[in-house]
């Protein structure tokens, strides 16, 4: 991400504000689309945001959420206070859930956000700490653009 | 198809979105576990759901979704209409149970974004 890094910004999100959920994720989509991110990118990022945002809004007390664009590749980097996964292998199972009642209400909380997060991402990492919180970095590269740097923009 | 044939077709309200009714439509998810609708949804396609907080708005904004339907009735809460006409995503309402309101459009030529699931992403 060195020499080709061309926009960076993180954004807050608080723990426990299930209304404004996802308010971060729609303001990275903006942002992307404004930036001419391809339409398949923007809307891999913006799910991976938003399962993100869901995640820290749902068992967080805080976390931020970092965008990072270069030339090829869109990097999401989550980091939180929080509880911590104590067995991260287990939390990736389709249908694995420690969700509340109130993150269920609103349409989530069935064991499909990691797993969300590592269908729609090409790289997933995920460090947690047990009452310390979690680290997620997640990488949608735009391959046309690593494969072929040189060729114009299609025209048909 | 428009947006204003399904509204025809389902008997529904239009609740916010007036001004868009004339927008195609060709496919259409159903579920109440957004997860589900973020792992599957096609953009431009309608989401039927019998969820009516803030987050359905927001789970069809990041996709693209072309219009909410909820379904049995149910109206969505103050803060749902809000953020709606905030993002411009148009919302329907109909008594139709999820079944009924699927069975009905898929009846008039819509289809679901996917067929199944398996293979395809």
């Amino acid at each position: 991400m060195r020499e080709s890094q061309k926009f960076e910004k993180s954004f807050d999100v608080q723990g426990g504000s299930f209304q404004n959920a996802g308010n971060v994720s729609g303001q990275i989509k903006s942002i992307l689309k404004e930036m001419g991110v391809s339409t398949d990118i923007v809307r891999r990022v913006a799910i991976i945001c938003y399962e993100s945002e869901i995640n820290i809004v749902s068992y967080a007390k805080k976390g931020t959420i970092t965008l990072v664009v270069t030339d090829e590749a869109v990097k999401i980097e989550t980091k939180d206070e929080g509880p911590g996964i104590p067995d991260i292998e287990l939390a990736m199972k389709e249908g694995y859930s420690t969700a509340t009642a109130a993150v269920r209400e609103m349409g989530f909380g069935a064991g499909m956000g990691l797993a969300n997060m590592k269908k729609y991402s090409d790289h997933l990492i995920i460090t947690s700490e047990v009452g310390i919180g979690t680290c997620v970095t997640m990488i949608v590269m735009d391959f046309s653009k690593i494969l072929h740097p040189d060729l114009p923009p299609l025209t048909l | 198809m428009t947006l204003k044939d399904v509204q025809d077709i389902l008997e529904a309200e239009v609740l916010v979105g007036r001004d868009q009714l004339q927008k195609p439509v060709k496919t259409a998810f159903a579920a109440d576990l957004m997860s589900d609708v973020l792992a599957f949804a096609k953009p431009d396609s309608l989401l039927l759901t019998g969820l009516t907080n803030p987050q359905v708005v927001r789970t069809a904004d990041i996709l693209d979704i072309t219009a909410i339907i909820m379904v049995r009735g149910k109206k969505p809460s103050e803060e749902t209409v809000k953020l709606a006409e905030e993002l411009k995503i148009p919302i329907l309402s109909t008594r139709y149970i999820l079944f009924e309101t699927s069975g009905r459009l898929h009846a008039k030529g819509i289809t679901g974004c996917i067929e199944k699931v398996g293979g395809e992403i």
